[in-house]
């Protein structure tokens, strides 16, 4: 039993408090003390329920150089996270039931946060032969999705999300026209023109997801079950404009946004940095403030990190060579947390509930509040301040964008089921 | 100054600087002995990423008749081709003791990289379609030396503007020095804005009443990524006896070279007596050596 004294809490219910909660079996026994063997003074603390994290790359099988289940699942505890759903874009790609399975079993063994895995949509991601979805679910798949790579035939895509909608899978894309896109490593615009860098235009975006929007329309109407098309890391105006019209229209469209673009915008690549290169690209304060404003009205259902994890050699190639993606599950909620709730005054309440429910209803899974009989999968978290220091994080990428900012709201301890997973306790 | 990268928060007082002390080290080569031992003890390094003869031995050429050691570093026969990184190869470099790098990479920002990682001073030979600084430099000596000032001069650019790296370094450079600069070039080769030129996808426009034209290698993988029609640019954009009509009488002409005579420009051209592309050839080798001198002997701070 552990009873955690004088914190208060939030969930996508609201805040309250402070309250003195007991945890035991698995769950919130009271929200009102009790005895108990171990016991935490929350004084200043917040609790909320554990986040979840759609989008997360954890590198295995076949990268494990730059990251494994064991170091991408601690860096998410050590996030606040007890639930992960990893891309299936590894080598080879979780494409069948064998491999979901198999990473199941190891992320039960170690004991860290869930793991919810992804599969692929289409065989080998090739984006020509759809995957089995069905027995997929059977074996815990998540979503489906051919994350990183984006679905250039519409037909293939209209067939997975009918295929799905009979298993209650969701399937997420990376929407982004390959072919306006080109070589672009940058928000195409002025300062792309300016740094001399390829560019990759808003419109790439905005395109796709005009295209995939129909492409959803057509299997809701030959659909028996219920198809549900997700929207990864949407990064423009234009391309959230364009979900919300569709979500006004009543179509089963969800989408997220990340870290990074909320927080960065393209300005960040004037020095030329690699670290900075992310796909799709930093974008414009105009796309920054859309963003935050469909944070707002719903438009986007969850945060979602797309940590994407790097060695540090392959982020000091150039900006042509170094691969796209930040490493950011340590950081994502302190950083919104500071820079989105106390800079910008979005409500606690919601800034949770895009870490906790949001991405919960998106799986299908039950919302989370604290409340006596809950599952205790929970975050406490710490609003003191201190600096970014990306020599200690748990993740093998060891670099970040947000190095040396002053944050709050770290996650001090994690629990899942009960379970400490991870504890930075003072 | 420390590094030579663009021009970016650069004034008009310290390009002047280094046009002067060019002036300078042109006369060193009019000299029977033209050799100076302005540098000697430093070690400069030309560290190749991308091929490019012509330039290399500009500021290889450059740094010895000041004296300095050389020594030269080509991708092609080093162990850049076995996977070292950039980095590794320039902290292999700096362990040898280089004072200073000439870097040319065919990705945009590796010179700015490199800033972090050594000591020495580094100078951008070319970084992708960034930027080619010293080109600029001796762009802008040549027409000064030709047009005594810059000052409400109109400069136009003709070509391929989007992918480079000249145009982008002069954009930023002539207007410094008082030039009112314009770019020309068909509309998938032309980027939305830059700063301090005037963009036009109309030739005739950015030529009329020009004191200068200076005209840029079209490559041919524009055209294998169907970027444009060669025939359709022969058509349009080539600069020919009959278009700078409408530039100032006897306008100048300058080229960074390679040339494609007869597509980007009417091959006659190049060797007429407006032509000052081998001029501009010439004064890339004093200006180097200003700048050599600027970063390693004249440097602040």
């Amino acid at each position: 039993m552990l009873l955690i004294k004088n914190v208060m809490l939030v969930d996508a219910l609201g805040e309250r408090g402070p309250a003195d909660v007991l945890i035991g079996e698995g769950r919130i026994l009271s929200l009102s003390g009790g005895k108990a063997e171990r016991v935490l003074e929350g004084k200043g603390l917040l609790l909320a329920p554990g986040f979840l994290d759609l989008h997360a790359h954890l590198r295995e099988p076949g990268q494990e150089v730059k990251e494994d289940l064991a170091s991408g699942l601690l860096a998410a505890v050590r996030g606040g996270y007890t639930d992960v759903v990893s891309m299936p874009n590894t080598n080879p790609p979780v494409d069948t039931k064998e491999a979901v399975q198999a990473l199941r079993k190891k992320a039960q063994a170690l004991g860290l946060a869930r793991l919810h895995p992804a599969a692929a949509l289409t065989q080998g991601q090739e984006g020509k032969a759809l995957t089995e979805a069905g027995l997929l679910k059977e074996a815990g798949a998540s979503l489906l999705t051919d994350d990183g790579r984006t679905n250039e035939d519409a037909g293939i895509l209209a067939a997975g999300l009918l295929q799905a909608s009979a298993f209650g899978l969701p399937v997420a894309v990376h929407a982004e026209d390959a072919s306006l896109r080109r070589g672009g490593v940058m928000n195409d615009g002025p300062l792309a023109d300016l740094l001399g860098l390829p560019g990759n235009p808003p419109e790439a975006e905005a395109a796709r997801i005009a295209r995939d929007l129909e492409v959803l329309r057509y299997a809701v109407r030959r659909s028996h079950g219920k198809p549900h098309l997700h929207i990864q890391h949407l990064s423009t105006k234009r391309g959230l404009e364009l979900v919300r019209e569709a979500k006004g229209a009543g179509l089963p469209v969800t989408a997220e946004a990340t870290p990074h673009h909320l927080t960065l915008t393209e300005e960040a690549l004037r020095s030329l940095d690699p670290l900075y290169k992310v796909a799709p690209p930093l974008r414009t304060q105009e796309d920054l403030e859309a963003l935050i404003e469909g944070l707002l009205d719903g438009t986007l259902d969850a945060i979602a990190t797309d940590h994407a994890p790097h060695t540090q050699a392959e982020k000091e190639m150039d900006l042509l060579r170094a691969p796209f993606g930040i490493p950011s599950l340590e950081v994502a909620f302190p950083l919104l947390y500071t820079e989105l709730h106390r800079k910008r005054g979005i409500p606690l309440k919601r800034l949770v509930e895009l870490f906790t429910d949001g991405p919960r209803n998106i799986l299908g899974l039950r919302p989370l509040h604290l409340e006596e009989g809950a599952e205790a999968s929970l975050v406490l978290l710490d609003p003191k301040e201190r600096p970014v220091d990306p020599r200690g994080f748990a993740s093998k990428a060891r670099f970040s964008p947000w190095a040396g900012w002053v944050l709050g709201g770290w996650p001090v301890l994690t629990l899942v089921e009960g379970r400490v997973v991870h504890q930075a306790l003072g | 100054m420390r590094h030579l990268l663009d021009f970016q928060g650069w004034t008009r007082g310290q390009v002047e600087n280094i046009l002067d002390t060019a002036k300078v080290m042109a006369e060193v080569l009019e000299r029977p002995v033209k050799k100076v031992p302005a540098l000697q003890g430093f070690t400069v390094a030309t560290v190749f990423f991308e091929p490019s003869t012509r330039t290399r031995i500009s500021f290889e050429l450059a740094a010895r008749r000041m004296s300095a050691d050389v020594v030269s570093f080509t991708a092609q026969t080093s162990s850049l081709q076995k996977g070292e990184s950039y980095k590794d190869t320039l902290l292999t470099l700096e362990a040898m003791g280089i004072d200073a790098y000439i870097l040319r990479a065919d990705s945009a920002g590796v010179p700015h990289q490199a800033t972090r990682w050594v000591k020495g001073a580094v100078i951008n030979g070319g970084d992708g379609r960034r930027a080619h600084p010293t080109q600029a430099l001796l762009d802008a000596y040549t027409l000064l030396e030709a047009l005594n000032t810059l000052e409400g001069k109109k400069i136009a650019i003709v070509g391929d503007i989007l992918h480079s790296r000249v145009a982008r370094s002069n954009v930023e450079l002539l207007p410094l020095l008082g030039a009112e600069v314009w770019a020309a070039g068909p509309p998938t080769l032309l980027p939305q804005s830059l700063p301090g030129a005037r963009l036009t996808p109309h030739l005739e426009e950015a030529l009329e009443e020009a004191d200068a034209v200076m005209v840029l290698r079209l490559q041919k993988e524009r055209m294998e990524a169907g970027l444009i029609h060669l025939q359709d640019y022969i058509a349009h954009y080539q600069v020919t006896e009959k278009r700078l009509r409408k530039a100032k009488p006897h306008a100048f002409l300058l080229h960074p070279g390679p040339m494609n005579r007869d597509i980007e420009l009417e091959g006659t051209l190049a060797d007429s007596e407006r032509s000052l592309v081998n001029r501009q050839v010439r004064n890339g080798l004093a200006v180097r050596m200003a700048v050599l001198y600027h970063l390693l002997v004249g440097r602040e701070g």
